[in-house]
């Protein structure tokens, strides 16, 4: 492996046909090659998240970030186009799925696609991977720490819901990667959800690292914990491997 | 964790962001994560105006106790202005 890749932003159809911004990150000279959507954290399209997107074009795959928060705040700093997205109540569920459809759309469309496809989202994002796994045809999914998926937190906006009564649609294998240390979502909600998952013969596999909380993927964030990021990396890698690599 | 919870408090007053003075119309607090502090969550206050597009904002991230302070401080002030400022 090179490691060599190309990286831009691009526009690609999102929900309703919109025109949003997304990052795009994809292998030079290692066709054939899977999508990876990469759902960012709350706190935006970021440096910290397009280098993610990167990692997964060094390692072999097409992957592409929308901009969730594109619509109302084109050209805005990540973290005003946030907070801007936070004072409206966030982003609804409905044009999540409809950008990562795009997303996958625009990725198996790339000259050199396998025509496989992945999801994996962090943070928000992680809950928003699970969503888009229920409700879109995908070859397999990662949800890291997502939260709101069993249980929504008090203070939450009315429209976001829990996830877990979708457990049956999920698409494709579902790979969770959490904190031992999170309480949002606990150990006791993803052992809830595996159960769910469980009851419907949907194959997953979860992994909670101890010494590890929220955010641990996170490398500029006080909430970084090298071990269960290294880790959490090579279950990533192992996954996509045996679900999104290879010929299509 | 995310908590998503936010407070909206209506504003009258003016901020100045990176773009120099705005008209304030709200202003979001909520406990989460920061963009720039080094913490897993503070006390996150914007000054926005939404109106003005996403940049008319002015931005805190403030750890739990300072939040706390702040807000003391506040009460303060105002309880011991004279009669008829406020």
């Amino acid at each position: 492996m090179n490691e060599a890749l190309t990286a831009e932003t691009v526009m690609m159809k999102g929900h309703n046909d919109d025109e949003v911004e997304a990052y795009l990150a994809r292998p030079d000279g290692m066709e054939p090659f899977g999508g990876v959507v990469v759902i960012h954290h709350m706190p935006g399209y970021d440096s910290g998240s397009k280098e993610i997107s990167r990692k997964f074009a060094a390692h072999g795959y097409a992957a592409l970030m929308p901009n969730l928060y594109y619509r109302d705040s084109p050209g805005a700093s990540p973290d005003d186009a946030a907070a801007a997205a936070r004072a409206k109540g966030g982003i609804p569920d409905r044009q999540l799925v409809g950008d990562v459809a795009g997303a996958a759309a625009f990725l198996r469309g790339l000259a050199g696609s396998n025509g496989k496809i992945g999801v994996i989202g962090y943070c928000s994002g992680g809950r928003q991977s699970f969503l888009a796994a229920c409700s879109l045809t995908l070859d397999a999914a990662v949800d890291c720490y997502g939260g709101a998926v069993v249980r929504v937190p008090a203070g939450a906006p009315a429209s976001m819901k829990p996830l877990i009564g979708l457990s049956k649609q999920l698409s494709c294998p579902l790979l969770g990667l959490f904190g031992a240390d999170d309480q949002f979502p606990t150990p006791a909600e993803t052992a809830e959800l595996s159960s769910a998952l469980d009851e419907f013969g949907k194959a997953h596999e979860f992994h909670t690292f101890t010494g590890a909380g929220h955010a641990f993927f996170s490398v500029d964030r006080a909430s970084y914990r090298v071990e269960a990021a290294v880790e959490g990396w090579q279950k990533v890698w192992a996954f996509f491997g045996k679900h999104l690599a290879g010929q299509g | 964790m995310c908590t998503y919870a936010t407070e909206h408090v209506p504003a009258s007053g003016s901020g100045k962001g990176a773009n120099g003075w705005f008209r304030l119309s709200e202003v979001s607090v909520y406990l989460d994560h920061p963009a720039h502090a080094l913490a897993d969550h503070t006390l996150n206050i914007d000054f926005i105006n939404p109106a003005e597009g996403p940049s008319a904002r002015v931005a805190v991230e403030l750890s739990a106790q300072t939040a706390i302070a702040l807000a003391r401080a506040i009460e303060s002030a105002l309880a011991s202005a004279p009669p008829g400022l406020v």
